[in-house]
C-alpha cells in the first residue's frame, strides 16, 4: 500500500467542480463530476475534457533513440515521419504485453513516449534495462510530474482548439502532432485520444494547466472523469491494459496484429512469429449480451456447459443503449453471430459475438 | 435530505410504514455513491425475505451492489416503474424510486434496530469523510 497518493496539477479544479475523487494508479483522480452517462454523452455530441496527467510522458533522445523505440515496441518507429505518432505494444520476451503506448516523433532523434499511469514504472525499468544493455546513446527523461496532459475530445474539439490556438490544430491529420501558443503558453498537442471521437491530447507546463482547463470549459467543453473515459473507450473497443490486455495476453490474440511488425526485430518477436504461424488458441471478441445485467471482468463465457472464455471488460453503452463486453474465447467460437452464454454472478445470460468496434464515429468526407 | 418519516439501515436502505405495509428503497446517499443506475433486480411478489438478507441487486455503470431488506416480510409489490426505468432511483430515491412493498412480519421489532433520520445523517457524515 502506498501511504500517500499523487495529485495532478488539476486536482483543485476537480475538487472545486465537485468531482468524486478515487485512487487510480497511485493518483487521486476524478471518476465523475455529474454523471458518467451525461459526461459520455457530452463527448459523443459536443466535447469533453479529461485530465490524463497521470499517464506517463517520457522523452527519448540521442543517436540510439530510434533503435531503442523499435527494439521495445511491436510497431515500426524508424519510418515514422517527424510530427507523426504511432500506437504500439511493448512486449516481454514471451510476447506478453507490458503496456500499450503512443510514440510521437518530434525530431530525427527525439521521441515522446506516452504510456499508461499504472505501467509507468514498468516502462521506465524496461527502458533503463535496454538502454544499459543495448542502446547506451539514448537519454531518457520522464516529465510526467512537470507537465499536465489534457484530452480534449468530441465533435467540437477541433473547432474549440482552433479558437484558442492561432496555429490551427485542426489542420493536423489523425495521429499528427504540433506545437502552438495558447495565451502566451507553449503547448504540444497530438490529434489522438481514447474515446473513439475526434480530439486532441494537449501537453503543457503543469502550472499552466488549470488556466487551460478553465478556458476550455468556458468554451463549452464538459469536465469528464475516468468513468466516462472507460465507457467511451469500451464503445470504441479500445483495449484497456490491466483488463483486456496484460502480461498473460499477446497482441495477436488481442486482435492488435496490425500494430505488430513481424519482419523487424523487437523483444518478443520470435515468439509472436511462431504464434502467427501456428495461430492463437483464443481471441478477443466483442459480445452483445441480452438483458440488463452487465457482464464484468472475469465473468465466465460458456458454450454448452463448457467454459470457453472470460470477460475482460463489460459495461452499459449509453450511445447504443445496450450492454456490451469484450472477452477472450477459444478460436472455435469467434465467428460473428456465434451464440454464447455469460455467467453473470450465477445468472446465465445469452450473448452473441459481434463485430468491433461497437461504436465508430461517422467520418466527414 | 433524509425524511424523518421513516427509518434507515446501515446498508443505506430506508423503510417507511404506510398502513399495513412497509415501503423499501435506497437512500439518496446510496444512489449518489452508486452513480448512474442501469439495472435493478427485485424479488417476485410473494417471495419472503428476512431482515438484513439480500433483497435484490442494483447495478450502476460502475459496479453492482446488493440491496438488503431493512425489515423481514413478504413482498406484496415491486415498483415496475423502477424496473422499466432504473434511473428513477437516481432521480427520486426517497419517493417514486422506491423498490418494493412488504407485508412485515414484525415491523416494530425490526424498526427498533434501524436508525432514525438523525442517526443516519450522522452515519453518512462520517462515511463521507
Amino acid at each position: 500500500m502506498t501511504s500517500s497518493l499523487n495529485r495532478t496539477a488539476l486536482y483543485d479544479i476537480h475538487v472545486n467542480l465537485g468531482a468524486r475523487m478515487v485512487p487510480f494508479a497511485g493518483f487521486e483522480m476524478p471518476v465523475q463530476y455529474t454523471s458518467i452517462l451525461e459526461e459520455s454523452n457530452a463527448v459523443r455530441t459536443k466535447g469533453g475534457l479529461f485530465d490524463v496527467s497521470h499517464m506517463g510522458r517520457i522523452y527519448l533522445s540521442g543517436p540510439d533513440s530510434t533503435s531503442l523505440c523499435d527494439w521495445i515496441q511491436t510497431n515500426r518507429i524508424g519510418n515514422l515521419r517527424i510530427g507523426r505518432a504511432r500506437y504500439s505494444l511493448v512486449c516481454n520476451e514471451n510476447g506478453g504485453i507490458i503496456d500499450d503506448t503512443v510514440t510521437y516523433r518530434l525530431d530525427t532523434n527525439r521521441y515522446l513516449l506516452v504510456c499508461n499511469a499504472s505501467n509507468r514504472q514498468a516502462i521506465r525499468n524496461w527502458l533503463d534495462r535496454w538502454q544499459k544493455e543495448k542502446f547506451p546513446n539514448c537519454t531518457i527523461n520522464d516529465v510526467t510530474t512537470e507537465t499536465v496532459m489534457i484530452a480534449v475530445q468530441g465533435p467540437h474539439a477541433a473547432s474549440t482548439m482552433d479558437e484558442l490556438c492561432p496555429e490551427t490544430p485542426s489542420n493536423l491529420k489523425f495521429f499528427g502532432s504540433g506545437e502552438g501558443i495558447i495565451d502566451g503558453c507553449k503547448v504540444f498537442y497530438g490529434r489522438t485520444g481514447y474515446t473513439g471521437e475526434d480530439g486532441f491530447e494537449v501537453i503543457l507546463e503543469a502550472e499552466k494547466g488549470p488556466a487551460l482547463w478553465n478556458k476550455l470549459t468556458e468554451k463549452g467543453m464538459s469536465s469528464c472523469g475516468l468513468g466516462a473515459r472507460d465507457v467511451l473507450r469500451l464503445e470504441a473497443a479500445l483495449p484497456l491494459h490491466g483488463s483486456d490486455i496484460d502480461l498473460t495476453t499477446n497482441p495477436l490474440e488481442a486482435g492488435l496484429g496490425r500494430f505488430v511488425k513481424l519482419d523487424k526485430d523487437f523483444v518478443g518477436a520470435s515468439l509472436l512469429r511462431k504464434q502467427n504461424e501456428t495461430g492463437t488458441t483464443r481471441k478477443l471478441v466483442g459480445l452483445l449480451p441480452v438483458g440488463r445485467s452487465i457482464p464484468r471482468h472475469d465473468h465466465l463465457i460458456i458454450n454448452n456447459d463448457t467454459t470457453i472464455g472470460k470477460i475482460t471488460s463489460g459495461g452499459y453503452s449509453p450511445t447504443l443503449d445496450r450492454n456490451i463486453a469484450l472477452g477472450y474465447v477459444s478460436q472455435d467460437f469467434t465467428t460473428i453471430d456465434q451464440h454464447l452464454t455469460i455467467d453473470i454472478r450465477g445468472r446465465l445470460t445469452d450473448a452473441v459475438v459481434s463485430t468491433l468496434p461497437f461504436y465508430a464515429r461517422k467520418k466527414k468526407e | 435530505m433524509n425524511p424523518s418519516d421513516r427509518r434507515y439501515s446501515k446498508d443505506h436502505e430506508w423503510a417507511q410504514i404506510v398502513g399495513d405495509e412497509v415501503i423499501v428503497g435506497i437512500t439518496n446517499f446510496a444512489q449518489e455513491q452508486l452513480g448512474d443506475i442501469v439495472y435493478v433486480d427485485l424479488p417476485e411478489v410473494g417471495s419472503s425475505v428476512d431482515q438484513s438478507s439480500k433483497l435484490g441487486e442494483i447495478e450502476s455503470v460502475k459496479a453492482v451492489s446488493d440491496i438488503f431488506s431493512p425489515v423481514g416480510g413478504a413482498v406484496t409489490e415491486v415498483n415496475q416503474a423502477v424496473l422499466d426505468s432504473p434511473e428513477l432511483v437516481n432521480q427520486d430515491p426517497s419517493g417514486s424510486g422506491w423498490l418494493v412493498k412488504l407485508a412485515p412480519r414484525d415491523a416494530s421489532s425490526d424498526f427498533s434496530s434501524l436508525l432514525t433520520s438523525e442517526e443516519y445523517n450522522e452515519l453518512i457524515e462520517n462515511e463521507a469523510h
